[in-house]
Formats: C-alpha cells, sequence, structure tokens
C-alpha cells in the first residue's frame, strides 16, 4: 500500500478494499516509527487526521468522492491549516496557529484529501538544505548524515520515506525541484499564476510558486488538477479556464524536440550526475524524441539576479513580522523600535537575517537603480533566453541539481556556495516558467539523481506526459530507501 | 564596492534587526561576501532592456467596492502578542 500510486489508492478505496481511516492510520504509524530519525514532521494531530479521514469515509460511502477522496497528504508548514500550528520552519511562528486555510489547503480539503500533519522546511522557505529550520534539519531518508534539499525538504522526505503519498511544496528558486531530486521523488512548479499564494506565507512574491510533490509524474498530474485554478484572493493568480493535467499523460513522445542548454551541461556538474541525465537522454531518444542543442546564454546570472531580487521581495513581505499583530515578541524593550527590532533578532534565524538586510541594502537610497532595477532589467534577458530556445523545442532538460544530496555542514559555512546549488532551476522562477523534477538514476554512494524538465509557458499538461512517458519506461520512481521499509 | 560598519548599522536599523558588535562584524564580512558575488550584474549592457517585475504580463485586477470580508477580530487578534479591548498593545509613542 505504501508503494500504490493515488490512482491504485483511490480504487482500493472506492472497492471498500480499505478504509481512508485505515489508510491514514497506517501513514500515522508509520510516521510514529520513522519520523524520529527524520525530523519531517512538525505538526501532527493523529485526532484531526482521522475525524478527516472519517468523513471522507462518509462521502466514500455515499459514492460522493472524487479521485483523491480520501487519500493522505501532508502540508509544507508554510501554508496556512486552519486549526494547526503554522510555523513557516521559524521560532517567529513558533506558536501561530493559523485562523483560516490557504487556498491549496482548501482546495485539496475539498478534494476528500486527509491532512497527516505539517512538514518541516528551511526556515521562511530560504535554504537549499534543510538546515536553516528552527525546527532542526531533515535527514534524507536515503542516507541520514546528508541533506534532503531544501527548502521543501520535510515534503521530500516524507515522499522518499513513505511517511505520505503526497506533499505540497513550495518554489521560489528550485525549493520543490532540487529536494526532489536529492530523494529521489518527482515534484512540479507549476508556471507563475497557476496556483493561488492566498494563504501561503510570502517569501519573493514574484517567485513564489506552490506544487505537488510525489512519487510520479501521474500522482502530480491529478494534485496538480485539484491545486491550480483561479482565485480572486491572489492578485496575481490567473484567470484561465480550468486544466485537467492528466489528459495527455498518454500521448506518444514520438517526434519530441528536446532542447539540450550547453551551459546545463558544461563545468559544474558532478559526472555521477551527468552519466544519469544522458542515461535519461538516451532512453527518450528510445522512446522516438530528437535532442536538440539551444542556448540560454544568460542563465549564468541568473543566481546573482536572484539574489537581488528575491531578498529585496523578501526583506518587504518579512517586514509584517514586528511582534504586533502576530509572531514573537522579544520579552525585554524599551520602546516601540527597540520592540521591533529585538523581536525580529531574536524570532529571525541567521539566513533569513542575512536576505532581509541584503534586500534592504538594494532598495535603499541609493542603490535600487544599481541593484534592483539592473537585476530586473536582466530577469528579462533571462526570459528572453527561453522565448528564443522554445521556438527549437518543446521541452528544456538538463540536471535539477550539480550534485546529488550533500552532507550536512558541508556548504552551510559559505552563503554563496550554498546559493549555487540551485544554479539550474532558478532561471526557472525568474520566467515564470513551469519546470520538475524526477528520479533517473543513482550516483555517488547510490544518492539519488533528478532530470530536470522546464516546459513552456503553461506547458505542464506536455510536461507531465514527457516524464510519465519515461516513468512507464524505467522503474527509478519505484524505488525507495531499504531502511524506511 | 564594499560595506562599512556604519553602512552595516544603517542597514540594520532600516531592517528593524538588532545586532550585536560582535554580530555586526561577522554580518558585515557575510554581506560583503554576498555583494561581492552580486556585483558581476554590473558588467552586463542592459541599455534600452526594459526591468521585469512580474514574470506574466497581467494588469491588475479591480473589484467592486463592496463589503466582502466577515468580522472575525476576536479570531485574528487571539494570535497577537497583546491586545486590549479589542486593540492591539504596543509601546507608547506619543508622550
Amino acid at each position: 500500500m505504501i508503494n500504490s500510486s493515488l490512482r491504485e489508492l483511490s480504487a482500493a478505496l472506492s472497492a471498500k478494499k480499505v478504509s481512508a481511516v485505515e489508510l491514514a492510520t497506517l501513514f500515522l504509524d508509520r510516521i510514529d516509527r520513522l519520523n524520529p530519525g527524520l525530523n519531517a514532521f512538525i505538526a501532527l494531530d493523529r485526532e484531526k487526521t482521522l475525524a478527516q479521514a472519517s468523513a471522507a469515509d462518509a462521502r466514500l460511502a455515499a459514492s460522493a468522492g472524487g479521485p483523491l477522496s480520501g487519500i493522505p497528504l501532508a502540508h509544507k508548514d508554510i501554508f496556512c491549516t486552519q486549526g494547526w500550528r503554522t510555523s513557516c520552519g521559524s521560532k517567529m511562528l513558533e506558536n501561530f496557529v493559523a485562523p483560516y486555510d490557504a487556498h491549496v489547503v482548501e482546495k485539496l480539503a475539498a478534494a476528500g484529501m486527509v491532512t497527516l500533519g505539517k512538514l518541516n522546511m528551511d526556515e521562511f522557505a530560504m535554504g537549499s538544505s534543510n538546515e536553516t529550520s528552527h525546527f532542526g534539519p531533515v535527514r534524507n531518508p536515503w542516507d541520514v548524515s546528508r541533506v534532503p534539499g531544501g527548502s521543501s525538504g520535510g515534503s521530500a522526505a516524507t515522499i522518499a520515506a513513505r511517511l505520505a503519498p503526497a506533499a505540497t511544496g513550495t518554489d521560489t528558486g528550485g525549493s520543490i525541484r532540487q529536494p526532489a531530486a536529492l530523494c529521489g521523488l518527482t515534484g512540479l512548479k507549476p508556471t507563475y499564476g497557476a496556483v493561488s499564494r492566498y494563504g501561503m506565507i510570502a517569501f519573493a512574491s514574484s517567485l513564489d510558486q506552490a506544487g505537488p510533490m510525489a512519487k510520479s509524474a501521474e500522482d502530480c498530474a491529478l494534485l496538480l488538477t485539484a491545486m491550480a485554478g483561479f482565485d480572486p484572493r491572489d492578485s496575481t493568480s490567473l484567470e484561465r479556464p480550468t486544466e485537467d493535467y492528466t489528459r495527455d499523460l498518454e500521448q506518444p513522445l514520438a517526434g519530441l524536440r528536446i532542447g539540450l542548454p550547453g551551459e546545463f551541461f558544461g563545468e559544474g556538474m558532478d559526472d555521477d550526475v551527468r552519466t544519469a541525465v544522458e542515461a535519461a537522454l538516451t532512453e527518450y531518444r528510445k522512446l522516438g524524441a530528437t535532442t536538440v542543442e539551444v542556448a540560454l546564454p544568460n542563465s549564468g546570472l541568473s543566481v546573482p539576479a536572484y539574489y537581488v531580487i528575491a531578498p529585496a521581495e523578501a526583506s518587504s513581505n518579512l517586514s509584517r513580522f514586528d511582534g504586533v499583530r502576530y509572531g514573537y515578541r522579544a520579552p525585554e524593550y524599551n520602546d516601540l523600535t527597540e520592540m521591533y527590532s529585538r523581536s525580529r533578532a531574536q524570532g529571525f534565524g541567521a539566513e533569513v537575517k542575512r536576505r532581509i538586510l541584503i534586500g534592504t541594502y538594494v532598495l535603499s537610497h541609493g542603490y535600487y537603480d544599481a541593484y534592483y532595477l539592473k537585476a530586473q532589467k536582466i530577469r528579462r534577458l533571462i526570459a528572453a533566453d527561453f522565448v528564443e530556445a522554445f521556438r527549437s523545442c518543446d521541452v528544456i532538460m538538463g540536471p535539477t541539481s550539480p550534485s546529488v544530496a550533500f552532507a550536512f555542514g558541508a556548504k552551510s559555512a559559505d552563503p554563496v556556495q550554498m546559493y549555487l546549488s540551485d544554479i539550474y532551476t532558478i532561471s526557472t522562477n525568474l520566467a515564470g516558467l513551469p519546470g520538475m523534477s524526477l528520479p533517473c538514476g543513482f550516483g555517488a554512494n547510490d544518492m539519488p539523481v533528478g532530470l530536470q524538465i522546464i516546459g513552456n509557458w503553461f506547458g505542464e499538461a506536455k510536461m507531465l506526459n514527457v516524464a510519465h512517458q519515461y516513468q512507464k519506461a524505467t522503474d527509478w520512481h519505484t524505488r525507495m530507501p531499504e531502511t524506511m521499509k | 564596492m564594499s560595506l562599512s560598519p556604519e553602512d552595516v548599522s544603517r542597514i540594520a536599523l532600516l531592517s528593524r534587526i538588532e545586532l550585536s558588535p560582535e554580530e555586526r562584524e561577522s554580518t558585515r564580512d557575510q554581506l560583503n561576501g554576498i555583494l561581492g558575488f552580486i556585483e558581476q550584474l554590473q558588467a552586463v549592457d542592459t541599455t534600452g532592456i526594459e526591468p521585469m517585475a512580474h514574470a506574466v504580463d497581467v494588469v491588475q485586477r479591480l473589484r467592486p467596492d463592496a463589503v466582502t470580508e466577515t468580522d472575525r477580530r476576536a479570531e485574528f487578534q487571539a494570535v497577537a502578542p497583546e491586545t486590549e479591548a479589542g486593540l492591539y498593545l504596543v509601546p507608547r509613542v506619543v508622550e
């Protein structure tokens, strides 16, 4: 059951082979047994979960369920969930119980999904290793001495260890795709604006996007169909017709043109990652695809441009944490300014403070044009490269991460080294394109390697088709760590 | 360019983040490392390029000027550090 696809679980629930309560209990018991070694879940409430599962059973009994009814999932702790502690991995929100549901949480609950708990993450989604969480790092189920990636590391570890069949994640610079790669699962970041950001704690609003994380592309397609759609409460939510993202899964790949950017296959990628990615491309050629070289000449500027734009937006977004309306307030202060600056000094961790400081600086008087406006111009150059590249291909492929999962502490001393972990994923966010990562083999120390697929704007269904056909021909996505059985 | 200790104090004040004297020095090193890294943007010729603020080119939606929210003050204030009689309490700012 723990390795079943969402469709298999749905069929078992409909046929009354298992109840939603039994399914939730199965996963809650696994969480009790395995989570202490992983630290992926940071909020659990068995009673609440089982009540939601009973309600799903009632709907199923009345044949009023849908394809996701009764299936358990867990939410990244960046999503507000009414009645659950929603911390965003921060001391700042350690005692924050959300008074409302995020749009994504609401939609998945309305689809009948059962919430198992809340998942650990880098503080305010700022990190690529899960080492910045106030609640301690998440461990990679494939090797607990290594990081799971970040910032959706709790979501990735949960799926990899089969503690839940599905999870939500968010991706501002690679935070769904990079942990999916490092933990050997499938994760998708939709086109900017496809999924509402309402109730998703903001980091960098022009880049943040929520998406599904699961074992396979087919599972992600089902989840995305339930998550996406217009929401008037998010001013950047796009008014487009709803889509069935499973519609093209079974299309053959004959004639597919895969663009390979030279910039993604140059120096900087580890040999073991290169070997696995090239083997995947060989498999795609067998499936009838052709590969063409494309150029993304400005993609090398994506990391520095991102580290101007994202901190700038973060410094503005995180100004709401002032110790007045919610969140942490310092115990001692003499005046209002001291109350703000001590609450923020004590409530935020080191990486969050660094980014607020950088963001404040690049937006400050006299530096705005030189840094922020300059980075926004380069953002346009990066996006224009993709427009040009998609003239000659249907999807773009490359590695998700330059290396397999690294050891704890390996990059935490040097922020810039950590930032470079997202070198292949960030340009997608800057352009607003959809991207995904799927497992394509194992590298050094038997750690998973991820293949990245970048789609054209609103090309999620095509991207999922391309991933699904590969997963029908290979079995990398079915592997799970022996120690988690 | 590189930040002076005074620059760091000014940024910390603007950010409303208190830094201890020891933190100020290590923060300065880290911020200078990051600024050194983003400095490479300056070498790019962006003459005539429009800044891109957003991924998707759409205009701000408008809505009818009608009351749509319900009064949930009690719930929202339940998560506040300090309230009294429906008000948020902060240190005195006007003598």
